[in-house]
């Protein structure tokens, strides 16, 4: 623990007070109307006051979240092995993989209403469709990229074409699909929000919206508070995830 | 079938902790190379010969050194002996059987240590053994064994990222012999060393092989380390790769650092600077 990692954490921090200080000042001096932009002590006084509310909305927004995610993963990184090992894969799905992802999901957003319904099923699919190219890409990626040396190695030892893959390919290609999960936690919060915002009776997203239509700016922007501390914790969560499955990363560091 | 006469077997009865070596039947030495031609086809380029022919033997027990000019298809013969890269024509035959493919009781060491940074350094080690299954028992203790014969005693899990790179060769040099492989093949394995470390590896050497009764095939484009190791120098050409000379080192061993300011050592290292066309 060096002055220089205290530098590291106290900076941010300082930048942050700074700003919410100058918005105080503002709201103050200008008199501008709450429901235009709340001061952030209303705004952190109702994301506290509202606990209860605001929990309980939670819960949809995290669920679907997750299981998005998961359904990313479960069926991102199989593809993605397909992909980096077969040419026949790579050139048939590559190129669908990057048009369905240049398609806008806000504008699809209706029409997994009309496949799905309101329920959790549609914000899981858009949360799915989100979090799904970056693990794909990623995963691909780093199972296209291991060293030819331990390749190399692994073949001069006569290593199986399944060896391969469990004991070189696969751990070696670890960081780069904890790189694209990272990415892809944050779109699927993105993605369960488009969910309710298109069409839904619950979750955070949908609580913005209904906050917004009553005239409640500050419960709104606490609903936005309590949105990004979510994304926040979710990637918190992945991130340590890979701190504990790589513990070697951290080998190299005195 | 074992012939008492070799003179490593005294040493292997010391120390079994390295390679098991093979034997030079009657009939034909441990290695036979005849004619060993390569030509790399290249698509939309002209054919690139790599080698042109090379023919040696090697003997049961020997340490060669393939020395030659960056590019000259050294790496490549070396390759096509370990079976990792087919011959375009040509005989190579080890242990009495054609080399069409990887063999699992050969040992390669690679000019960069090739460790796995989420293995610790004994499950580095234990790699070969993982992957081909441990028929023998004890791989462990043998694993242990060879990290305390290199210097490594205590580093058992260490990852290699909080090794030196002399150290992390080590590592690899043990993981090329753990599971007690007939044939050593090293591709320029002290090449990304630094003077000092690459001296003390090769002392390092030396000293398993003397205990090991290793056969040994290394490539390197240092003179002065192809003449302090081995006990025949293979001079390859420039490509496509022939043998510019084939020098005998009758230097005795054990050889020590002061072995290299000898006039001897000198005349040697003269006469692959010839070979190589560097010095007249």
């Amino acid at each position: 623990m060096s002055s220089q990692n205290l530098a590291r954490s106290i900076y941010p921090v300082l930048g942050i007070v700074v700003i919410l200080a100058l918005w105080q000042l503002y709201t103050w001096w200008s008199g501008i109307s709450p429901l235009v932009l709340p001061s952030p002590l209303e705004i952190a006084s109702v994301s506290v006051k509202r606990y209860d509310l605001l929990l309980q909305q939670t819960w949809p927004t995290l669920i679907e979240t997750i299981l998005g995610f998961a359904l990313a993963l479960l069926i991102g990184i199989p593809l993605a092995v397909f992909v980096a090992n077969s040419r026949l894969f790579n050139l048939v799905l590559y190129p669908i993989l990057v048009a369905t992802q240049s398609i806008p999901k806000v504008a699809i957003a209706p029409i997994i209403l009309v496949w799905f319904g309101l329920g959790i099923s549609s914000k899981l699919a858009l949360a799915f469709l989100v979090a799904f190219f970056p693990i794909v890409v990623d995963t691909a990626t780093g199972l296209q990229a291991t060293p030819p040396g331990l390749l190399d190695l692994a073949h001069a030892l006569c290593a199986s074409r399944r060896q391969v893959f469990f004991k070189v390919q696969f751990p070696a290609a670890l960081p780069f699909i904890f790189a694209g999960s990272k990415v892809a936690i944050t779109l699927a919060v993105i993605g369960a929000v488009i969910g309710e915002f298109v069409g839904s009776v619950t979750g955070l997203g949908n609580l913005v919206l209904a906050a917004n239509s009553q005239l409640d700016g500050p419960l709104a922007w606490a609903a936005l508070v309590w949105l990004s501390a979510l994304g926040i914790l979710l990637f918190a969560a992945v991130a340590l995830a890979e701190r504990l499955m790589m513990p070697w990363e951290r080998a190299g560091e005195p | 079938m074992i012939d008492s006469t070799i003179p490593q077997d005294a040493a292997r009865q010391k120390f079994d902790g390295g390679v098991a070596a093979g034997l030079d039947s009657p009939q034909r030495p441990f290695g036979h190379f005849k004619d060993v031609h390569k030509t790399f086809k290249r698509s939309g380029q002209a054919p690139l010969a790599a080698i042109d022919t090379v023919s040696f033997d090697l003997h049961a027990g020997q340490l060669i050194s393939l020395l030659g000019p960056s590019g000259c298809g050294k790496t490549t013969f070396l390759r096509i002996a370990a079976g990792l890269i087919p011959k375009t024509s040509g005989t190579v035959e080890i242990n009495g059987a054609e080399v069409e493919r990887p063999q699992p009781d050969f040992g390669m060491v690679f000019q960069q240590s090739n460790l796995m940074p989420w293995r610790t350094v004994l499950k580095n080690v234990l790699f070969p053994i993982e992957i081909q299954g441990d028929t023998q028992g004890a791989s462990g203790e043998r694993a242990i064994e060879l990290l305390s014969l290199v210097g490594l005693s205590g580093f058992e899990t260490a990852y290699p990222a909080q090794l030196s790179g002399g150290m992390q060769q080590r590592v690899a040099l043990c993981r090329a012999l753990v599971h007690r492989p007939k044939l050593l093949l090293m591709d320029e394995p002290f090449g990304a060393l630094d003077e000092l470390t690459r001296m003390e590896m090769q002392d390092l050497l030396l000293d398993i092989r003397a205990k090991t009764a290793a056969t040994v095939m290394l490539v390197t484009h240092s003179i002065s380390e192809a003449v302090y190791l081995s006990d025949k120098v293979a001079v390859f050409s420039t490509r496509p790769a022939k043998i510019a000379d084939f020098i005998p080192v009758d230097l005795p061993y054990p050889r020590r650092p002061e072995t290299r300011y000898t006039p001897e050592f000198t005349e040697l290292e003269h006469r692959a600077g010839r070979a190589l066309g560097i010095t007249r």
